[in-house]
């Protein structure tokens, strides 16, 4: 069963805004769902009210079939979260921190060492076990968080920007981790790191301003959108005269646009022997597309459109 | 899965007090040289007169600050670490982490109880009722401080605001209360001030069920109303504020 929100709403006391407005979305808990939008677009707050964690304003979110302020005491019992700026205690080794977490769980502590230990191989932090926290990484805590919860028994694990400040080796180990991970459980995370979102994740959503833009596979959203090539020249290329969107950068003009008017492109590229790249559009330029951020403008560059 | 409740209270204890003071063995010296400190201070000054007075004083101090101390710890794994958000979205209950931090807290004052209890045993006269009501006003001193932790770390954004509370109501307590000598020394009119910390009335119990302190039945049956009283209240704040799950 997946997970489902039906007009899910949140305002905090105060503030003037919703964080979350009116969001309905059904979420497959297969593999990986990534949640990607700008700072403040609602990403916490929903992994918050889905984890348990937070109580929404109106509205009614639910996890197989489990909702998340009526059963949440049945609920905790197969999710886990990593909170965004979670760190484990720096007094402690990785060992006893990913024990105590899984004793809060209700291990027992024998069995919670031996699967402490064991984890601790998974996650690739083994020579690590016994120093003090305080002593190792920031990539390095961030996996004995990790560790936490893949030692626990939870099926379905939320995890809020677990990759931000990791360099990009502990990320795509991270990654990779997850891969190997995802046969067995529904990992959902929020992330700014939109590539990795693009080419792990096995569902996406765009979030903006509290309201869920778009949600699906890659595909699906792909045939959500106007344009869906993108197609790369010099600096200094002419543009040919194709309908799409043309964004111009300090060392190059990309062109979004549909698969045929990429291909007249091409065509015309070839034949004026001149350098270009065409690929199928980017999570990059469907975020910008669904966000209707200008980032160019932000950035000091130009685009039009036909 | 079956989950093991004493395993989930077991856990606080392990993380804020067991693996603390084994991976951090000076703390354990830290613990009691606060009190003891103190009880020579006053030994001294009152040329011995006044060491089973202050021995109990550094009793009283040592579960009251380790119980306002706890809220650092509360604070620490909320704010600081978000341990309790992994908490509160797992099979733990909120009973069992607060049971098992405020054990932690009692965990954390172990080593120095013992060597209280050492220095008790030879200078204080210590009867059979005289200890139960000891330990009867130390229970109830130690769920008051706790609430108080707790009352006050929920209502805490950070660290540094926690270690501002702890060191403020830390000294208010350990020095507006006469616990290291009898409120008798206390010249009128600031004898009153002493009465607006909830620890005078514990400390006024203790002394006068071990011999330091002569008050009336009458006083003495105040001093357990007020304290029993406020204790009830603190502790029904602490729980009706406690934010398990965030609004």
């Amino acid at each position: 069963m997946p997970i489902e929100c039906v007009k899910l709403t949140k305002k905090y006391h105060g503030a003037t805004s919703k964080s979350l407005d009116n969001v309905n979305v059904s979420i497959p808990t297969k593999g990986i769902f990534s949640l990607i939008g700008r700072n403040g677009a609602g990403k916490t707050t929903l992994t918050r009210i889905l984890g348990t964690q937070l109580m929404p304003s109106s509205g009614h979110a639910s996890i197989n079939g489990l909702d998340v302020v009526d059963d949440a005491k049945e609920l905790r019992e197969i999710i886990a979260v990593i909170p965004q700026d979670g760190k484990p205690v720096p007094w402690v080794t990785p060992a006893q921190m990913i024990m105590t977490y899984l004793m809060w769980r209700g291990y027992g502590i024998r069995d919670a060492r031996s699967r402490a230990l064991s984890v601790i191989k998974d996650v690739g932090i083994y020579k690590e076990k016994d120093k003090h926290i305080e002593n190792l990484s920031g990539g390095t805590r961030r996996k004995v968080l990790v560790g936490c919860v893949l030692a626990s028994e939870a099926e379905i694990v939320f995890m809020d920007e677990p990759t931000t400040g990791l360099d990009l080796i502990s990320r795509t180990s991270f990654w990779e981790t997850l891969g190997r991970l995802k046969k067995d459980r529904f990992f959902l995370l929020t992330t700014h790191y939109l590539e990795e979102a693009e080419s792990l994740a096995d569902g996406i959503g765009i979030l903006d301003n509290g309201k869920l833009l778009v949600s699906g596979s890659m595909d699906q959203i792909r045939r959500r959108i106007r344009y869906k090539y993108m197609v790369t020249l010099g600096k200094d290329a002419k543009v040919p005269d194709v309908k799409g969107k043309t964004v111009r950068t300090s060392n190059s003009t990309k062109i979004m646009t549909s698969e045929k008017e990429a291909k007249k492109i091409a065509s015309e590229m070839i034949r004026r022997h001149a350098e270009f790249s065409m690929s199928p559009i980017s999570l990059n330029e469907i975020f910008y597309s669904f966000v209707k951020e200008d980032i160019d403008l932000e950035n000091g560059e130009s685009h039009e459109e036909k | 899965m079956r989950r093991n409740k004493l395993s989930q209270i077991w856990a606080s204890v392990l993380l804020t007090a067991i693996y603390w003071m084994r991976n951090y063995p000076i703390s354990i010296v830290a613990s009691f040289l606060s009190p003891l400190a103190i009880v020579l201070i006053i030994s001294f000054v009152s040329k011995g007169a006044l060491v089973g007075v202050a021995v109990e004083g550094a009793l009283i101090t040592t579960f009251v600050l380790n119980g306002i101390m706890e809220m650092t710890d509360i604070s620490h794994l909320k704010n600081d670490f978000k341990i309790q958000d992994m908490v509160v979205a797992s099979p733990t209950s909120a009973f069992s982490y607060i049971f098992g931090m405020s054990l932690s807290s009692l965990a954390t004052s172990i080593p120095s109880i013992i060597f209280i209890l050492i220095l008790w045993s030879v200078f204080v006269h210590t009867t059979i009722v005289s200890a139960l009501t000891v330990f009867a006003v130390v229970a109830l001193l130690m769920v008051l401080s706790i609430s108080i932790g707790f009352f006050l770390a929920t209502r805490t954004s950070d660290i540094s605001q926690s270690y501002q509370f702890t060191s403020i109501l830390g000294l208010l307590f350990t020095t507006i209360s006469p616990i290291y000598y009898p409120i008798s020394l206390i010249p009128m009119p600031y004898r009153y001030l002493a009465y607006l910390s909830p620890i005078t009335y514990g400390a006024e119990i203790i002394q006068s069920a071990t011999g330091y302190l002569s008050i009336s039945s009458m006083n003495l049956a105040v001093d357990w109303l007020v304290l029993i009283v406020l204790t009830a209240i603190t502790l029904f704040f602490a729980i009706k504020d406690l934010r398990w799950r965030e609004a």
